[in-house]
């Protein structure tokens, strides 16, 4: 057995303790749904955290900066700031008028069956496309991490699914929680220690460091080169778009994080929202910090490893255990790859449980049941279920895509939907009192059409390649894209206002208006917020 | 007050119940005991609403968050803007090969942080702010 396989199993013994742990003690929906509303604040901040860092931003922004330098650097100051929409306008509102979900919030005044439909579409488009992106990741990386002599794709694509749809149908939001809480803990560990490792290799001086940077020397199409990486323009340039390109993602990551159903269903956990708010700033300290270091990670694995080097050993995805086995040996590379490991198990579980709360709370009991449970407890087996078949198609759908399937981009598709759909109902349905059942329905629609539409346009799916490109990295259409951008965000979020306004004025609601009043001052003070519930 | 009939005089509930005891059965919940669906009821939402004290609140947290909102998406595409079209600019030397481009994206951490100090601090006032709306709803509320 590896070291890394070791220390694999370890995480997931431990993280089947607590999953033991949780499923004995939480009993009745507001358990499974919120771990009973009780989790504290640094404890939800640094769950938040976990939830959110994805294997993506571990192992693809180090890899990013190790390959692109400034740009991938520049790539990764947005997922922090996103945060202060979450701070200054979703959070604490969301905490105070809502129950389970984010529909609970939309379905206050509006009509709550057509509105409830939609937003749970909404939540599950998202959820399960930013989860057939983590689970492809997922088996290509552990298949790299363990060796693939070892473990298959489709060994470890299952593993992956499985263990997900453990922790969350046994143990519920607690053990989801304390499995994302661990990650954080875990990641932040891996995190420093490896930029201290950094730090001393080059003398602990930060000038030898940023020295270093200055002039990398890698093969570009086998020519030797020797780039600046604290200058921009390796990755995106004039010809691809690459400022409007930027932009585009940055608005997708501003206005898209404060409307990620996973992240959005954390704040249900705490007691109020007071609470709410101090998770939200224990979870930019621990974001922002982390990608500070990233500047260690992926400039570090540029300089110590090398830009050819991680290209023959498995690709820029490898840069932050490579600099670790560099650094520090077979032991260091084993923790790094479980905490990469770790990462990707927390970020599924958050995912699993949202799209099934919102399935069980939003469409079943609310759309199909018309609000009432026919049978106590109704509400949270539907919601095991939703989460065993989510796992399920996730498993399935990732095994068929295989592991060389190009899906970096449903990461940028699960952010424009949140940006273009989800936050513009969620903003005006809070602080506009003219809105109504018609504009969020025509909201919601137009937001998830546009994305999906822009996506299918752009050279994400639709690029000639060149001769040569076989098999699941082929682009699925072979034309030269319609719409330029890789993010939809800069086009699409607009378009969801629009309709969300459009739709508004096309009808009046008196209903709607008349409990605005009550919505507001339940948002702003508190009052009549859900509260915690002993276990 | 009720006689004492229980049997079991090992029973250590008080019979007179103070604020924090269990409910009687029949009278009014003390409000600690009520759900959010019962309070909703005893609440005059319209007038709550119309107060002066829940327009102070709205209006102090709008003084807030829109002017910060406003700043931090100026500063953070400006980042972008400012690589895209200024990146002779952007590559100046600061401090020896640290340029003017990696001090920007660095300082974007920076400022998300003081913001999000500066709205903890002045939202420590929006809950004083909320907590005297709410004990106006509770002055009004049947117990």
């Amino acid at each position: 057995m590896t070291p890394a396989l070791g220390m694999f199993l370890l995480f997931v013994l431990i993280t089947l303790v607590i999953t033991y742990w949780a499923a004995r003690k939480s009993q009745g929906a507001a358990a499974f749904f919120t771990a009973n509303r009780r989790i504290t604040g640094w404890q939800n901040g640094v769950a938040v955290a976990g939830d959110y860092m994805s294997a993506a931003s571990f192992l693809g922004i180090a890899g990013l900066i190790a390959f692109f330098g400034y740009d991938g650097f520049m790539f990764s100051v947005g997922w922090l700031v996103a945060y202060l929409t979450v701070l200054l306008v979703v959070a604490e509102p969301l905490r105070n008028a809502g129950k389970y979900t984010m529909a609970d919030v939309l379905a206050y005044r509006l009509n709550p069956r057509p509105v409830r439909a939609m937003a749970a579409l909404s939540t599950l488009t998202v959820s399960t496309f930013y989860m057939i992106a983590q689970m492809v990741g997922a088996g290509a990386l552990v298949t790299l991490l363990l060796g693939s002599s070892h473990v298959s794709y489709e060994m470890a694509v299952i593993g992956v699914g499985i263990l997900m749809i453990i922790y969350v149908v046994f143990g519920g939001m607690l053990a989801t929680t304390w499995v994302q809480i661990i990650k954080a803990i875990l990641l932040m560990a891996g995190t420093i220690l490896l930029s201290l490792l950094v730090l001393k290799h080059f003398g602990w001086s930060l000038a030898n460091f940023f020295e270093a940077v200055t002039h990398v020397t890698y093969h570009d199409k086998g020519v030797l080169v020797t780039k600046n990486f604290l200058e921009p323009g390796l990755r995106y340039t004039p010809a691809n778009h690459g400022a409007l390109d930027l932009i585009s993602l940055g608005m997708a990551l501003v206005f898209g994080t404060a409307g990620l159903p996973h992240i959005l269903v954390r704040f249900y956990t705490v007691p109020d929202a007071k609470t709410a708010r101090v998770s939200v700033v224990w979870a930019m300290v621990l974001i922002g910090t982390f990608y500070i270091m990233t500047t260690f990670l992926g400039f570090g694995a540029a300089t110590i490893v090398g830009r050819d080097q991680i290209a023959v050993s498995g690709g820029n995805n490898m840069s932050a255990p490579l600099l670790a086995q560099a650094l520090a040996g077979d032991i260091f590379f084993a923790f790094i790859a479980a905490i990469a490991f770790a990462t990707i198990l927390a970020v599924v579980a958050g995912l699993t449980i949202s799209a099934s709360t919102s399935f069980a709370h939003d469409f079943y009991t609310a759309v199909i049941h018309r609000g009432t449970e026919r049978r106590p407890g109704e509400e949270v087996r539907v919601a095991r279920i939703t989460a065993f078949v989510v796992g399920a198609v996730a498993i399935g759908v990732a095994i068929l895509l295989g592991k060389d399937a190009n899906v970096a981009f449903l990461v940028a598709l699960a952010f424009a939907v949140a940006a273009s759909a989800n936050l513009p109902v969620i903003v005006l349905s809070l602080f506009w009192k003219r809105f109504n059942t018609t504009g969020a329905v025509l909201g919601l629609a137009t937001g998830l059409v546009a994305s999906l539409a822009l996506i299918i346009i752009s050279p994400s799916i639709m690029k000639v390649d060149p001769p040569g490109v076989v098999g699941a990295a082929r682009h699925l259409i072979q034309h030269p894209p319609i719409f330029p951008l890789e993010n939809p965000g800069i086009l699409s979020i607009p378009l969801g206002f629009l309709g969300a306004i459009l739709g508004t004025l096309l009808s009046r609601e008196p209903r709607a208006e008349s409990r605005f009043a009550e919505l507001s001052v339940r948002a702003n003070t508190g009052l009549g917020a859900e509260k915690a519930t002993t276990d | 007050m009720p006689s004492d009939d229980r049997k079991n005089s090992q029973d250590a509930t008080p019979i007179v119940g103070a604020a924090t005891d269990i409910a009687p059965l029949g009278g009014p919940k003390p409000a600690h005991e009520r759900t959010a669906d019962e309070e909703a009821g005893l609440v005059d939402w319209e007038k709550l609403a119309a107060s002066d004290r829940f327009r102070d609140l709205l209006k102090a947290k709008r003084r807030f968050i829109v002017p910060a909102m406003i700043f931090f998406i100026v500063y953070y595409f400006a980042l972008p803007v400012l690589i895209g079209y200024a990146r002779p600019f952007m590559e100046t030397r600061v401090f020896g090969p640290v340029n003017i481009a990696y001090l920007f994206a660095l300082s974007q951490f920076f400022m998300a942080w003081v913001i999000a100090a500066l709205y903890v601090r002045a939202a420590a006032r929006f809950d004083k702010m909320a907590a005297g709306v709410v004990s106006q709803s509770e002055d009004a509320a049947p117990r």
